[in-house]
């Protein structure tokens, strides 16, 4: 195999190298679109791309868009342009990846490679295992503590006290719906004058400002976002909380509501079905998997990297409802919530366990999450859904 | 066309030391006239950056400083409603027509430039700092998106006033919310990391040439080793400067000799209650031993 590089024979010149550059950006995560790639070709010509650190540096400074990906460019580069390129290795670092082995050939290092995605199978399944046995100990424990509970939401399974958390549900939506902005807008009645519009309206009166204009700061709508854990730990809450969420979903259009397990699915369209009864069902097709185990981190992540980039803001409260039993490790979770935390929005955990007697966040998932939240409240009676109101108020 | 390094020669002379990505960047965005964006730690001369390409370009520099609540009226244009006033009372007692009187109250005498209009309206292209844009809502950033591709503003009464010159736009963004990818997208980025020892050494001795340069290894590397231990706040490039200031100013020669100063003049460097209480005298007496 060629040392120098994998497109010496048959070059198609310049700017498809950089398209195919891009391209490798973009499998890698890099948010580029063509309008990129020509930036960069202008880019090129700015410096003298002949010299790889001057082209090094301009690529970077148009590709990377935050501190991760200049974190991630330099090896992308390399890997690229400098032929160290042998495309196995830069597909195998994932996360899962095992300590490279530095091979002697090509093919030596082909095989390797098969090798390790055999490897990566192995794990996984075992990790599956694993769920299965948290999942148990979940389910025993919240048997065991069922007994305590004046009354658990599990036992809301018909039509009424669905519509019983329904209406809780929008009471929350409707607490948590004001937020004073900080600009001011033209109203009827206000704290201050507009004395824009003063002007205007004075003109008809030969400067004498009869009418006077006001402005304040309108009430802006927190949007709300869910996610709704339903994997075998949770089962025993899923469909109340599917109902909660419901409720949440038909009070605003502006909401938006997501179940996880090891997947992460969207379910807003399906929840604004007419008929709440009908629209579970539907979910529950579409949620394959469904009481299968949970990694609560991973789906975070993907929902930070993913969704989140369209749909949160600073003016978003993410409420997940979790037990925080993961099988992923709790570094996951704390770095998919630092992430999302720095979209600016509010988060708040509904947790069923809370509300047992003496439970205390240790589970590791659960110990790793609580400094990133802004509220962590229980939710397991409907009352404790109808206290939050006051809590989400302050928000 | 200059190349980028003759830009951070040209930086360097205006007492600046950008580095060499940095430079780049600043090289590409002004070429291609595109706008740079600055994200990084407080305290690692982002705004600067701005002075100085101002300075090399001679040319002025308009900030425009974002806040949560930033409107139209205070960043793009106003009109001067005092005046107004006056003029109406004035010309009905003239008895001046009302069609008159509004192209009048309404022309450009009685707009009040913003620091956005005014950055597109300039005879000499200046540099435009859009600082801390992290900070405005993101209304604000969505409106930000369209000056910057378009480089003209509508004025309902007046109509759209197109840009005479395209400012150079430098934003910067302390990473306290991540910003839209749009604006991403449309801006050059550079990430700006604290100095290197090399890199310091060379901004202590431009800034401040009466230090010794025995002094001026202590204090840097004091400073470097105080930014490795666990601060709420890191001191910065301007606190360091601050740091060496003092002691210049105090008469030191030597960061060891006396620890009761050292600590006083750490009130340049450490500045919240917590961090003061983090690195008493000891520990700094170890730090500056260390730094020697």
């Amino acid at each position: 195999m060629s040392k120098v590089t994998r497109f010496a024979a048959a070059d198609p010149g310049p700017a498809a190298r950089v398209s195919g550059f891009m391209a490798h950006l973009r499998d890698h995560g890099f948010r580029l679109g063509v309008a990129e790639t020509e930036t960069a070709l202008r880019a090129l010509s700015c410096v003298n791309p002949i010299v790889p650190s001057d082209a090094r540096l301009a690529l970077k400074s148009v590709c990377a868009g935050s501190v991760e990906e200049i974190a991630q460019f330099d090896l992308l580069f390399d890997a690229f342009w400098m032929a160290e390129g042998r495309v196995r290795q830069k597909v195998m670092p994932t996360k899962q990846a095992k300590a490279p082995e530095k091979s002697k050939t090509s093919r030596m290092d082909e095989s390797q490679s098969i090798k390790g995605q055999g490897t990566i199978h192995t794990p996984e399944d075992g990790n599956d295992g694993t769920e299965t046995y948290a999942e148990a100990t979940g389910k025993l424990v919240a048997s065991k503590a069922s007994n305590l509970m004046k009354k658990d939401l599990r036992e809301l399974v018909s039509a009424e006290d669905i519509r019983g958390a329904e209406l809780v549900a929008i009471r929350l939506g409707n607490a948590l719906r004001h937020r004073r902005s900080r600009r001011r807008k033209a109203a009827r009645k206000g704290t201050q004058l507009d004395l824009r519009r003063t002007m205007r309206h004075s003109l008809s009166t030969g400067g004498e400002p009869l009418r006077l204009a006001k402005r304040r700061r309108p009430e802006r709508p927190l949007k709300i976002v869910a996610l709704c854990d339903v994997s075998g730990s949770m089962m025993n809450y899923a469909r109340p909380f599917l109902a909660f969420l419901a409720g949440l979903m038909r009070a605003d259009d502006a909401s938006d509501a997501y179940l996880f397990h090891t997947r992460l699915v969207r379910i807003t369209n399906a929840l604004r079905d007419d008929d709440p009864l009908r629209a579970l069902n539907r979910i529950t097709l579409l949620a394959d998997g469904f009481g299968g185990g949970s990694k609560i981190g991973a789906t975070l992540q993907q929902f930070t990297n993913g969704y989140a980039r369209n749909f949160v803001d600073g003016r978003s409260v993410v409420i997940i409802l979790s037990d925080g039993y993961d099988s992923d490790t709790s570094e996951v979770m704390g770095a998919a919530l630092t992430n999302l935390k720095r979209r600016n929005c509010k988060i708040v955990w509904l947790n069923p366990l809370k509300g047992w007697q003496g439970y205390e966040p240790v589970a590791k998932g659960m110990a790793t999450a609580f400094p990133h939240l802004d509220v962590f409240a229980a939710a397991t009676t409907l009352n404790d859904l109808a206290d939050l109101e006051h809590i989400l108020a302050r928000l | 066309m200059t190349s980028w390094t003759e830009l951070q020669t040209s930086l360097a002379k205006t007492g600046y030391i950008a580095s060499d990505d940095l430079a780049t960047a600043l090289h590409i965005a002004v070429t291609l006239g595109r706008p740079l964006l600055l994200e990084g730690a407080a305290g690692v001369g982002k705004t600067e950056v701005a002075r100085a390409l101002a300075t090399v370009n001679e040319t002025q520099l308009i900030r425009l400083q974002c806040y949560e609540g930033l409107d139209a009226s205070q960043a793009i244009y106003e009109w001067n409603y005092q005046r107004q006033l006056l003029s109406i009372r004035a010309a009905s007692e003239a008895g001046e027509t009302g069609a008159a009187v509004e192209a009048r109250i309404f022309s450009e005498d009685y707009l009040l430039e913003r620091p956005l209009l005014r950055a597109i309206r300039q005879e000499k292209a200046p540099v435009l700092l859009i600082d801390e844009i992290d900070r405005a809502d993101e209304e604000f950033e969505a409106y930000l998106l369209e000056v910057l591709s378009e480089f003209q503003i509508t004025i309902p009464e007046l109509g759209t006033i197109s840009a005479t010159t395209r400012p150079l736009v430098i934003l910067t963004a302390n990473g306290t919310r991540d910003l839209s990818d749009a604006l991403r997208r449309r801006c050059i980025y550079a990430h700006v990391e604290y100095p290197d020892r090399q890199t310091e050494l060379a901004i202590l001795a431009s800034r401040c040439p009466g230090v010794e340069a025995q002094l001026g290894l202590q204090i840097v590397g004091f400073v470097q080793k105080l930014r490795e231990e666990e601060l709420e706040k890191v001191p910065g490039i301007a606190e360091m400067l601050d740091f060496a200031a003092a002691l210049a100013g105090l008469g030191i020669k030597d960061l060891t000799a006396d620890p009761t100063v050292l600590q006083a003049c750490l009130a340049t460097l450490l500045k919240t209650q917590a961090d003061r209480a983090a690195i008493p005298t000891e520990i700094a007496q170890r730090i500056a031993g260390k730094a020697a």
